[in-house]
C-alpha cells in the first residue's frame, strides 16, 4: 500500500535534549494501535531550525507543522490529525505580534525569508538514509564530477563560483583547491574542519547531524579534483551525535561502493577517517588541527608553509570547513552561474547561521549573502523577547566584534561585516538586549580566549591575561581613566603580533565594545554605574517601602542575613554592606518590592 | 555500483520522498470526521492508497479531512486535479475508489455517477 503521510521528528541536538525521542516512541506506539503502520511513515531528521520551539514535527503532503510537541499530545495528534484529518490547533505556530496561526510550514516567517541551499535536505530526509539522499540528487554530483569532464574543469567551476570559505577568514575556495592540485606528489589529503568552537555556534553539527553525505560527497569531489585519497573529518568530542550519524554514513558510502576503491567503478579511490577532537578552541585553526590529526598537541605553526604544500603529515592538503564542503555538490549540478547569482557579488550563495542570545526563536537559519541584519534578527528571529530594547548583535564568537543598532541594516558579507571591527566567523549570532553590560560581554569573551590560549607565542598568553586583567578591574569599580587606552594598545599589539588567528581576533569583542559603546566603559570607570546593572560591584538592591508586605520570604532565602525585618510589620530593610547582590530575594518576593539601582543612591 | 545503478537506486527511492515534494498532480481528500469513519471512510482510503500502488502513480496524494455537513453522503472525497475543476464524489465505496482512480485520475474522465459537487 501508498504511504499516504510522512511524519517527521527533528532530532537535531536540541529537539533531541528537549525529548523528541519520547515523542518519537509515543508516535510509533499510537500509529501502531491505531492500525495505521501501513500509511504512515515516522522519520526521524536532523535540525529543522527552530530550536526554540522543540521538539517540534513536520507532517507532510500537507506541511503542517507542530511546536512543543510532548508526549501526552501524541494521542491527540494521532487520532484528531493522522486518522481524521484535523490539524491540532493549539499546537500550530502562532505570529506573537499578529496572533496568526500558521496552517502550514511555508507560511512561518521563520522559513519565509529562507533560503536553504546547504541546509536543503536537514530537516527534510532521514539522515542516517542514503537512500534518502540519493533519492534527494544526493552522489549525482560525485557521479557526474568523476565521469564528464576533468579535474581540471571541476576546479575552474570552483573558482568561478566565487565561493569563499565558510569557516570566518572567506579564501576564495577554488584557489584553495587549486594550489593544492598544482601541487607535486600523489599522496594528498583533505580535511572537513568540523572543530566548531565559538560560544553559541552550532553550524557544523547542525549540517553533520542532518546531512552527513553532503559533506561526505563534497569532500569526495575535492578528493578527485586535486588528486587525493584520504580524507579526514576533524569533529569535536562534544558532538556525540554527529559523530555517530557520521561514521553511519560513511559506512553507508562505503558499502555502496561510494567511498573506498574504485569510486562508482571509475577507478577513482578515496577514504575517510573520523578524528575526534578533545574541544580545545584552538583546534579550530589549520595548522593545530592538523597537529591534532597527527597525534601531536594541538599547537599552531607558523605559516608558511601553508597546509596546501605541507599540511597532514607533510602532505599536500586541502583544508576546508564543514558548510564549505556542504556547498560543493549543489556547485557541481547547478553551475558556477547559478551560484554566484545568489547573495552578493563579492560574497555569492548564502550562510548558514547559529542564532541565539536575546531573541525570540533561536535556531538555525540560512539566508543569501546580502540579508541585513535587521532581517535575520526581527524578520527571522523574531525580535526581542519580553519587549526590550535591541544594544548590539555579536557575530564571530571570541573572533568576532559587538554591532550596535545604528548599523543593523548592513549587509552581512565578509567586507561590511569586518569594516564595522566584527567578522563574518563561523557562523554564530548572539542578539544582546538592554540588560547585557557591553563591557561584562567583553570580559567574557575575553575570558574564553583567555583560557583557550595554547600558551605557545606570548602575545597571546600573556596580553589576553593583561587585558582580562584590565577588565576585570574595571568591572569590580576599580577602573582608571588610562585603562581605556591600555585596553586598545594592548589589543593593537596582541591582533597584530600573535602567532594564530585565535590570538590575532581575540581583541575583537573589546575593541569593537570600546568603539561602539564607549560611553559604558566611561559610565564604570568615572561613575561607577552600569546601567545594565550586570556588574555587582555597581549595583545596589533596595526594597521598596510601599510594596513591601513583610512576607518574610526574602529574609528566609538570603544566604548572608543581609536583610531584617519582622513578619507582617513592613517595612523590611536591607544591608547593602552585607549583601552581595545574588539576586535570590527578588526572585523570592511575590511583590515585586526589591529593585536594582545603579550608581550612588540619590 | 555504476552511475547507472546510482541513477537507478535514485528513480525507485525518490517515490520515498514524494509526499515531501509537495509535486502532486492530484490530491485525493476523503473525508474522515466521525460519521465519514462510520460510514467506511477507513476502507475507501485504503482502496485508494492500494489502487495508487498498484498502478504506481508516483503524482498522486491522499490526505483527509474532517466532517463536510452532508452525513447522508457520506464517505465523501473530493478530487484534485492540476489545472481541472474539483470534484466531490458522495457515498462512496472501495470499489468506487477504485474506478474512481482508473477513469478520473488516469484517464481523465470524471465518474459522474457519484458526483455531488464539482467547483472551479
Amino acid at each position: 500500500m501508498n504511504r499516504r503521510l510522512d511524519v517527521l521528528v527533528c532530532s537535531g541536538a536540541a529537539c533531541v535534549s528537549s525529548h523528541s525521542a519520547q515523542v518519537r516512541s509515543a508516535l510509533a506506539r499510537e500509529i501502531e494501535a491505531q492500525g495505521l503502520g501501513d500509511e504512515i511513515r515516522l522519520v526521524e531528521t536532523g535540525c529543522m531550525g527552530p530550536c526554540e520551539l522543540g521538539p517540534v514535527l513536520l507532517i507532510y503532503p500537507d506541511g503542517v507543522f507542530y511546536i512543543h510537541v510532548s508526549q501526552d499530545d501524541v494521542a491527540e495528534i494521532v487520532d484528531e490529525h493522522f486518522l481524521k484529518g484535523r490539524p491540532v490547533r493549539r499546537l500550530l505556530w502562532e505570529t506573537p505580534e499578529s496572533r496568526k496561526i500558521a496552517e502550514e510550514k511555508k507560511q512561518i516567517p521563520f522559513f519565509e525569508k529562507q533560503h536553504k541551499i546547504v541546509l536543503v535536505n536537514c530537516g527534510e530526509i532521514d539522515p542516517e538514509s542514503i537512500r534518502e539522499y540519493i533519492a534527494s540528487g544526493g552522489y549525482e554530483a560525485l557521479g557526474r564530477a568523476l565521469t564528464e569532464g576533468t579535474p581540471g574543469q571541476l576546479i575552474e567551476t570552483m573558482i568561478a563560483s566565487k565561493l569563499r570559505g565558510r569557516g570566518g577568514a572567506g579564501f576564495p575556495t577554488g584557489l584553495k583547491w587549486q594550489f593544492v592540485a598544482r601541487e607535486p606528489g600523489s599522496t594528498k589529503t583533505i580535511v572537513c574542519n568540523a572543530d566548531e568552537g565559538d560560544p553559541g555556534a552550532f553550524m557544523d553539527r547542525s549540517l553533520l547531524e542532518g546531512d552527513p553525505h553532503a559533506v561526505i560527497e563534497g569532500m569526495a569531489i575535492a578528493a578527485y579534483a586535486v588528486g587525493a585519497t584520504h580524507g579526514y573529518v576533524y569533529v569535536r568530542a562534544e558532538y556525540p551525535l554527529a559523530i555517530r550519524r557520521l561514521k553511519h554514513a560513511i559506512d553507508q558510502a562505503r558499502d555502496a561502493g561510494l567511498l573506498g576503491s574504485d569510486v562508482l567503478e571509475t577507478g577513482f579511490s578515496f577514504d575517510i577517517e573520523v578524528r575526534i577532537g578533545a574541544g580545545a578552541f584552538v583546534c579550530g585553526e589549520e595548522t593545530a588541527l592538523i597537529a591534532s590529526i597527527e597525534g601531536e598537541r594541538g599547537m599552531p605553526r607558523t605559516r608558511p608553509p601553508y597546509p596546501s604544500t605541507s599540511g597532514v603529515f607533510g602532505q599536500p592538503t586541502l583544508i576546508n570547513n564543514a558548510e564549505t564542503w556542504g556547498n560543493v555538490r549543489h556547485i557541481i549540478l547547478n553551475g558556477a552561474e547559478w551560484f554566484a547569482a545568489i547573495g552578493t557579488p563579492s560574497s555569492p550563495g548564502t550562510k548558514v547561521f547559529a542564532l541565539s542570545g536575546k531573541v525570540v526563536n533561536t535556531g538555525l537559519v540560512e539566508v543569501p549573502m546580502g540579508t541585513t541584519l535587521r532581517e535575520v534578527i526581527f524578520d527571522i528571529g523574531g525580535g526581542i523577547p519580553d519587549g526590550k530594547a535591541f544594544k548590539a548583535v555579536q557575530t564571530g564568537g571570541p573572533s568576532g566584534g559587538c554591532i550596535p543598532a545604528e548599523h543593523l541594516d548592513t549587509p552581512i558579507d565578509y567586507e561590511s561585516l569586518k569594516k564595522l571591527g566584527a567578522i563574518m566567523g563561523s557562523g554564530g549570532i548572539i542578539v544582546m538586549d538592554e540588560d547585557n553590560c557591553m563591557v561584562n560581554i567583553a570580559k567574557y569573551f575575553l575570558d574564553f580566549t583567555c583560557d583557550e590560549s595554547c600558551g605557545k607565542c606570548v602575545p597571546c598568553r600573556v596580553g589576553t591575561r593583561q587585558m582580562l586583567g584590565l577588565l576585570e578591574k574595571i568591572t569590580a569599580g576599580h577602573g582608571e581613566s588610562d585603562d581605556i587606552d591600555k585596553l586598545r594598545t594592548l589589543g593593537k599589539v596582541i591582533a597584530e603580533t600573535s602567532l594564530c588567528g585565535l590570538g590575532q581576533s581575540a581583541p575583537n569583542p573589546v575593541l569593537s565594545t570600546i568603539e561602539h559603546f564607549g560611553h559604558e566603559y566611561e559610565a564604570h570607570i568615572h561613575e561607577h554605574r552600569c546601567d545594565a546593572k550586570v556588574c555587582t560591584s555597581m549595583i545596589r538592591f533596595e526594597i521598596d517601602r510601599e510594596a513591601c508586605k513583610a512576607c518574610d520570604k526574602c529574609r528566609r532565602v538570603c544566604p548572608v542575613s543581609a536583610i531584617s525585618g519582622t513578619p507582617g510589620k513592613p517595612p523590611y530593610l536591607l544591608d547593602a554592606q552585607t549583601c552581595i547582590r545574588c539576586g535570590r530575594c527578588i526572585e523570592a518576593c511575590p511583590f515585586g518590592a526589591i529593585a536594582i539601582e545603579s550608581g550612588e543612591p540619590n | 555500483m555504476k552511475l547507472e545503478e546510482l541513477r537507478q537506486i535514485r528513480e525507485r527511492a525518490s517515490k520515498e520522498l514524494s509526499l515531501r515534494k509537495g509535486e502532486a498532480r492530484a490530491k485525493i481528500v476523503i473525508g474522515m470526521g466521525t460519521s465519514g469513519i462510520a460510514a467506511g471512510a477507513r476502507d475507501v482510503m485504503a482502496a485508494f492508497l492500494d489502487e495508487i500502488a498498484v498502478r504506481n502513480l508516483t503524482d498522486v496524494v491522499v490526505t483527509q479531512t474532517g466532517e463536510r455537513g452532508l452525513a447522508s453522503s457520506e464517505p465523501i472525497v473530493e478530487v484534485r486535479i492540476d489545472g481541472a475543476q474539483s470534484v466531490t464524489y458522495g457515498l462512496m465505496t472501495a470499489e468506487r475508489a477504485r474506478r474512481v482512480v482508473v477513469e478520473h485520475i488516469v484517464n481523465g474522465n470524471v465518474v459522474s455517477d457519484f458526483v455531488i459537487e464539482t467547483r472551479g
